[in-house]
C-alpha cells in the first residue's frame, strides 16, 4: 500500500533536460516543485572526474549512463505481423539514467528545425500534392510555428551556451552562417568552435561545388560562458570523450552545468533519486491528474499528490507512462483512431567514409558536434518534384573523437579479422573521416508505440513495445542524399570510401541515434494529437507532457535544440495562461 | 517465478560462480563431457593463483582455445603484439567472470524465441555461458573432423574452422556459430583496445598499432595543425592514479612527445603549444 505524501504544487516525472528548465523555472514563482528521478544523482565531481571518465569500455561497450535494461526495456518488433522481442541490450538508441538523463552523454548538437519541419503536411500538399507520399504516411503540421518557437529556441542556446555561427538574423543572410535557417533574433551566445582537418576539406569542396557552408551548431562550448542562472560552463578542449561520455570539464552543456547548481540551491525545490514512477493517478470523472505513483530503492511504495504534473522523462517512458495511466485513447494502428503511441518515428542516419594513404586527421581529438555542414538538402530547401520522398537532412564532416573500441573503420572489402584486417586499422585508423548526413524520418500509420502483451518490468508492468521500419520514403531519401554526400567525397579525393546509404529493414542492433520521436505527438487536433500546441494533454488539464514524443515526425536535425524550444512553450504557457487560470489552454 | 525465469537465475549463478562450474552445467543441454575436466580444472587454478594474474572464469582447456584462436584474430605479426600477446585470453576471462558475463544491465526474462537479426540478442544464454557452449562444441567438430581439439589443430586448420564458424558453415550444437563467432570477435577487439585496466591491451599494443593516446589531454592547441600527426606515448588510466604520468590542474595526462622514430622527446616543452 503506497504513502500518501505531503501535496505540492508540481512535479517532475524525470530529471533530465527539460524536466530541470521547468523545475527551476517554476520554482523561482514560488511553487514547491518535486522531481522524481528513477536513476541516481550524478555531477561533474566525482561522478565524471578523470582519468576514470576516459574508459572507452566502461562508457561505450558498458553503457554506463544508460538505462539499465534489467529493469526496464522496450520490446521490438519491424512489423505487425512479427512477433516483438525485448531489447535484451542497449544499440540502435541509448536512453539515459539517472540525474540529467540523456543530455548527460548526448553529442551536444544544438539545432533549430526547419520553418517547413512545423508544417510538413500543409507545405508538402501545397508545393507537391498528395501523391508526393504515401497513403501510409501520417505526417501532420504541429499545431506550432517557427515564428512562435523562435524566442523560445533563442532563451535555450542562450541557457546551453551553443557555439555556432548566425546565417539569418533578423531577415538577413549573414555569410559563414547557415542561409536556409528560419530567421533568428540573435546571433549565438558563442562563437563556433575551432575547425577540424577534415571540415576544413569538407568546407573547401563544397564552397567549389556553390554550396554555402557553416559550422555545426553545439552545446559544446567555444569558451567559458555564464548563463542566465549564473552557471558556468566550461571551454571545451577537444579531448574526443564526448558523445557517449560525461564532460570532465564541464564544458558539454548539460542539466548538471546549466540548470542543476541554480535548481538545487532553491529552497522550493526537492529532489527524489532512485525513485520510478509507476503510474499517474487521475480523479473519478479522468479529467484531472491528482498524484503520482513510485516505488523507492528500498522497494517502498510512495503516492505523491500535485496540482501540476509534469511528464519529462524520455521518448519512450513517457508514452509508457501515458498508456499505464489509462490516460488519452491508445492509438489503433488497423482502424488510424487513437493517439497515444500514435506517430512514432525516428531517424536515417548515413554516411560517406573517405580514406586516405598521406593525411593525418588525429582522429581521436574533437567534440560533440565539431563539424562544418550543408543545409542544401535539408527539409524542402531543393526541389523534391519527381524524386518520390519528402524531406531530407543536413551533411555534415567533422571530428568528434574516435577512440578504437566503437570507431575504425576500413575500406570495404577488407575482412573482419586477420592480418589484413590489422593491417587496415593500424593504416587507417587517424587517416579517415565520415561524411554524415542526419536523414529526416516521416511518420506512418504502422509504426506506433503500445503496451507488450507478454513482457514486464521489474515491476511486473508491462513493457512498451516498438513496431517500426523505415519506409520507402526514407529508402529514397538516403540513397539520394547519399549519392550527394558521395559526390563531394569524390571532390575531396579520398583514395578510397565507403559509400552507406541507410537501406533495407530497421534493425535495433547497431547504434544509429537516441532521436526517437513521436507517441505522445503535439497538434491543432485531439483527433491526431496527445497534447494540444501547449503541450497540455487534451484529456487532463494538469498534465503537460514535454519532449521529442512531442514530434509529430522527425526531421533532418538532432532533436535537442528543439525539444529546449518545445519546453520554453509549455512553460510559458504554463507561467502566464495555465498557473492564472487552471483548465483547458484550447 | 516462471520456470523460465528460475533457469535464467541458476544460469546466472552458475556463470559467477564461473570455473568452479564444469563445463557442461553452465551450458545445459548435454551431460557433463570430459571426467578429467574438474581434475585439469584444479590443477589449472593452482597455477593460476601462483601467477600474478589468475584466470577466474576460464579453465585450462578454454584458455588455450582462446589463445590459439584470438591469434588468429589479430595476429602477431611485423606490425606488432596480437591478441594473444596483448592479453585478449586473460581480458575475456575477466569480462566473463565479472558483469558483462552475466548480462548484468541486460534483459534477462523469457520466453527466447530466436527472433530475427533486427531483433538482436535472443538467447537465453549469458555470454559466460556462450563461451563454454562454444568453446566445448567447437573442441567436439574438431575431435570429430580431424581428431584434434582446436589448440592442437594447425594454423592452418584453425583457421579453417574459424572461417566455418564465422561464415555459418560449421554447425554447432548449443549455440548458433557465428553468434559464437561474433561474441568472440566483437571481445577480441574490446581486450585488444580496451585501458590496459581490464587486463587486455598489454604494454598499449592495441593503442601503439592504430596510434591513440588512450586517456585524452587538453587538444585546444592542436586540433587546427592540420594533417600534422600527434605522435604521443599513450596514457591508461592506471599511469595516472599510479602517478606514472603527469596531469594538468584537470587532471588530463600531459602527454609525452614521440618523434619520428617513436622515441621521447627530451622536455615536455617540445609537446609545442600554438
Amino acid at each position: 500500500m503506497a504513502t500518501k505524501l505531503k501535496p505540492v504544487d508540481v512535479v517532475t516525472i524525470g530529471v533530465g533536460l527539460t524536466g530541470t528548465i521547468l523545475a527551476k523555472e517554476l520554482a523561482d514563482t514560488g511553487l514547491k516543485v518535486v522531481g522524481i528521478e528513477r536513476g541516481r544523482w550524478r555531477d561533474t565531481d566525482p561522478d565524471f572526474a578523470m582519468p576514470g571518465v576516459h574508459d572507452e569500455l566502461k562508457y561505450v561497450r558498458d553503457k554506463e549512463l544508460m538505462q539499465d535494461l534489467s529493469k526496464e526495456t522496450i520490446t521490438f518488433r519491424n512489423a505487425m505481423s512479427d512477433t516483438a522481442l525485448p531489447m535484451r541490450q542497449l544499440g540502435s538508441f541509448l536512453p539515459g539514467e539517472g540525474v540529467g538523463g540523456a543530455a548527460v552523454h548526448w553529442g551536444g548538437l544544438t539545432w533549430r528545425f526547419l520553418p517547413w519541419d512545423f508544417e510538413t503536411k500543409s507545405q508538402t500538399l501545397a508545393r507537391y500534392g498528395a501523391n508526393q507520399v504515401s497513403d501510409e504516411c501520417t505526417m501532420q503540421d504541429w499545431g506550432v510555428t517557427y515564428k512562435e518557437l523562435e524566442p523560445h529556441f533563442n532563451r535555450f542556446e542562450y541557457l546551453y551556451g551553443v557555439s555556432g555561427k548566425a546565417g539569418n538574423l533578423q531577415g538577413k543572410i549573414i555569410p559563414g552562417g547557415n542561409p536556409f535557417e528560419g530567421v533568428r533574433s540573435q546571433e549565438y551566445p558563442n562563437p563556433p568552435l575551432k575547425t577540424a582537418y577534415s571540415s576544413a576539406m569538407f568546407k573547401q569542396a563544397v564552397e567549389k561545388m556553390g554550396y554555402k557552408p557553416f559550422p555545426v551548431p553545439t552545446a559544446a562550448n567555444s569558451r567559458a560562458y555564464k548563463n542566465e542562472y549564473g552557471a558556468t560552463i566550461q571551454a571545451c578542449v577537444y579531448c574526443g570523450y564526448c558523445q557517449f561520455f560525461a564532460c570532465e570539464m564541464g564544458a558539454k552543456a548539460s542539466p548538471q552545468t546549466a540548470v542543476l547548481p541554480a535548481l538545487m540551491k532553491s529552497p522550493n525545490y526537492e529532489l527524489r533519486t532512485l525513485c520510478n514512477v509507476v503510474k499517474i493517478n487521475l480523479d473519478s470523472d479522468k479529467k484531472r491528474a491528482v498524484s503520482v505513483t513510485y516505488v523507492d530503492s528500498r522497494g517502498r511504495e510512495f503516492e505523491q499528490p500535485a496540482d501540476l504534473i509534469l511528464l519529462t522523462s524520455y521518448v519512450l517512458n513517457n508514452t509508457r507512462l501515458m498508456l499505464l495511466s489509462g490516460i488519452g485513447k491508445p492509438y489503433d494502428p488497423a482502424s488510424n483512431t487513437g493517439v497515444v503511441g500514435r506517430n512514432y518515428a525516428y531517424q536515417t542516419p548515413s554516411s560517406v567514409t573517405c580514406f586516405f594513404e598521406d593525411k593525418n586527421f588525429n582522429s581521436f581529438m574533437g567534440a560533440g558536434g565539431l563539424g562544418v555542414a550543408i543545409d542544401e538538402f535539408n527539409g524542402d530547401n531543393f526541389d523534391h518534384s519527381g524524386l518520390g520522398f519528402i524531406g531530407g537532412g543536413f551533411i555534415q564532416a567533422g571530428s568528434n573523437g574516435a577512440r578504437p573500441i566503437e570507431i575504425r573503420p576500413v575500406p570495404q572489402g577488407t575482412p573482419r579479422w586477420g592480418g589484413e584486417w590489422k593491417k587496415a586499422v593500424s593504416k587507417y585508423f587517424n587517416r579517415n573521416f565520415s561524411i554524415t548526413i542526419q536523414g529526416a524520418c516521416q511518420s506512418y500509420r504502422g509504426n506506433y508505440l503500445d503496451l507488450d502483451p507478454t513482457y514486464r518490468d521489474a515491476y511486473g508492468l508491462p513493457l512498451l513495445r516498438m513496431t517500426f521500419d523505415r519506409r520507402e520514403n526514407e529508402t529514397k531519401m538516403s540513397v539520394w542524399l547519399t549519392n550527394k554526400a558521395a559526390e563531394i567525397a569524390k571532390a575531396i579525393g579520398p583514395s578510397k570510401m565507403n559509400v552507406n546509404p541507410r537501406t533495407g529493414k530497421y534493425t535495433i542492433v547497431p547504434y544509429q541515434s537516441t532521436h526517437n520521436t513521436g507517441g505522445t505527438v503535439m497538434g491543432a487536433d485531439p483527433a491526431t494529437s496527445v497534447v494540444n500546441k501547449y503541450l497540455q494533454s487534451w484529456d487532463v488539464h494538469n498534465l503537460f507532457v514535454v519532449g521529442a514524443g512531442n514530434f509529430p515526425q522527425n526531421g533532418g536535425y538532432n532533436p535537442t535544440g528543439t525539444v529546449g524550444a518545445l519546453t520554453y512553450q509549455a512553460l510559458e504557457a504554463i507561467k502566464t495562461k495555465y498557473l492564472k487560470k487552471p483548465g483547458a489552454l484550447v | 517465478m516462471s520456470e523460465s525465469r528460475s533457469r535464467r537465475n541458476f544460469l546466472k549463478s552458475a556463470a559467477a560462480l564461473g570455473a568452479a562450474v564444469p563445463a557442461g552445467v553452465a551450458a545445459q543441454s548435454k551431460p557433463a563431457p570430459h571426467a578429467d575436466h574438474d581434475k585439469q580444472h584444479a590443477q589449472h587454478m593452482r597455477a593460476a593463483a601462483a601467477s600474478a594474474r589468475p584466470y577466474m572464469f576460464l579453465s585450462q582447456a578454454e584458455v588455450a582455445f582462446l589463445d590459439a584462436a584470438v591469434s588468429h584474430l589479430i595476429p602477431k605479426d611485423e606490425l606488432g603484439p596480437g591478441a594473444k600477446e596483448a592479453g585478449v585470453t586473460y581480458f575475456i576471462d575477466q569480462q566473463l567472470f565479472g558483469g558483462y558475463g552475466t548480462m548484468a544491465k541486460k534483459y534477462t526474462q523469457g520466453p527466447w524465441p530466436e527472433g530475427t537479426p533486427q531483433q538482436g540478442y535472443q538467447s537465453p544464454l549469458t555470454p559466460a555461458a556462450v563461451y563454454r557452449a562454444g568453446i566445448r562444441d567447437t573442441n567436439e567438430y574438431c575431435k570429430k573432423t580431424y581428431s584434434k581439439t582446436f589448440d592442437a589443430l594447425t594454423r592452418a586448420q584453425q583457421d579453417e574452422v574459424l572461417k566455418g564458424l564465422d561464415g555459418g558453415k560449421i554447425e554447432l550444437e548449443q549455440v548458433r556459430s557465428q553468434f559464437f563467432f561474433n561474441m568472440l570477435l566483437n571481445n577480441t577487439v574490446e581486450g585488444f583496445f580496451a585501458d590496459p585496466v581490464y587486463g587486455g591491451n598489454r604494454d598499449k599494443a592495441g593503442w601503439k598499432l592504430v596510434g591513440f593516446p588512450g586517456v585524452a589531454a587538453v587538444y585546444t592547441p592542436f586540433i587546427e595543425k592540420h594533417n600534422v600527426p600527434y605522435k604521443a606515448q599513450p596514457v591508461s588510466i592506471a599511469d595516472i592514479t599510479g602517478k606514472v604520468a603527469q596531469v594538468d590542474e584537470h587532471g588530463h595526462p600531459i602527454h609525452v612527445m614521440l618523434d619520428d622514430n617513436g622515441h621521447p622527446l627530451s622536455s615536455r616543452a617540445q609537446r609545442g603549444t600554438s
